[in-house]
């Protein structure tokens, strides 16, 4: 154990953060790409992944275990809205019979 | 050690970029289990050993899962989904790498923190997070308890055929 935590010091931080803000734009990028609803739930998580390596890379540095606990909170808010988001596509599909977003656009002006 | 941090990091870009540009939705799913991996990789580099494993429980053994679930039951793989005009996904790759500069340029004041604290040797195991999880955060920890619930009956209201 103590090997890995010696070795963390060689990797310097701003790769971390760099490689989290590269994650959370193509996220980004993602929810304004695509169509299908399900693909724009898959691109949010993407966006929730880069925040937890973010946190849990910061908490590695400063050896303070609140970051991790924070990131296992965040899986549990995050597991709780795909379940949630996922049932809410599958009424869509109900109702307008298509996974398309550009459906649902009854309160655009 | 850096090299293995390049690596897991090739693979999740090119699995993030491979999710958003691809058009079927179960290729989708597997690249971004794939990029799942690579971060439990990546947790498992920052020794944050619990969290590698939940991770890899709950999130691909869980929540993609039920992504698939979803993908097979409403039968998306048959159905023609257009793609949005050509003006909105060039603003939106532009869109994309713009927000990303402009993160980077944020940031790079922060370049200079290098590690401040010695490192504890039992940080990250089970039982360090466990001590702090139920002493320090156990009113959040009992309050997800409720938001699990509340989320289950919404689920199922939202699955019922005669609301």
């Amino acid at each position: 154990m103590k090997e890995i935590s010696s070795a963390i010091q060689l990797i310097p931080l701003e790769n971390y953060i760099v490689l989290s803000i590269a994650l959370f734009s193509i996220g980004m990028m993602g929810v304004l790409f695509r169509r299908n609803t399900i693909a724009i739930l898959m691109c949010l998580e993407l966006m929730f992944n880069s925040v937890n390596l973010l946190l849990t890379a910061f908490s590695a540095y400063h050896s303070d275990p609140s970051g991790q606990v924070f990131v296992f909170f965040i899986m549990i808010v995050a597991a709780a809205e795909v379940a949630v988001g996922l049932s809410i596509v599958v009424m869509m599909k109900r109702n307008v019979d298509s996974v398309d977003i550009n459906l649902l656009n009854r309160l655009k002006w | 050690m850096i090299f293995l941090f390049y690596f897991l990091s090739a693979i999740m870009i090119i699995c993030a970029l491979a999710v958003v540009f691809s058009k079927n939705p179960i290729n989708n799913v597997i690249y971004l289990i794939v990029c799942f991996l690579a971060m439990a990789g990546h947790y498992i580099l920052l020794n944050a050993q619990f969290l590698a494993v939940v991770h890899i429980i709950v999130y691909t053994g869980a929540i993609m899962v039920l992504f698939l679930f979803v993908i097979m039951l409403l039968n998306l793989n048959k159905a023609i989904i257009l793609r949005k005009s050509t003006v909105t996904r060039v603003s939106a790759v532009i869109t994309g790498g713009i927000f990303f500069l402009v993160l980077l340029a944020a940031t790079r004041q922060t370049f200079e923190i290098h590690a401040r604290y010695p490192f504890a040797s039992d940080f990250g195991l089970v039982s360090g997070i466990g001590k702090v999880l139920f002493s320090e955060f156990l009113l959040p920890f009992e309050m997800s308890s409720i938001l699990f619930i509340s989320a289950m009956v919404g689920a199922l209201m939202f699955g019922k055929k005669d609301v």
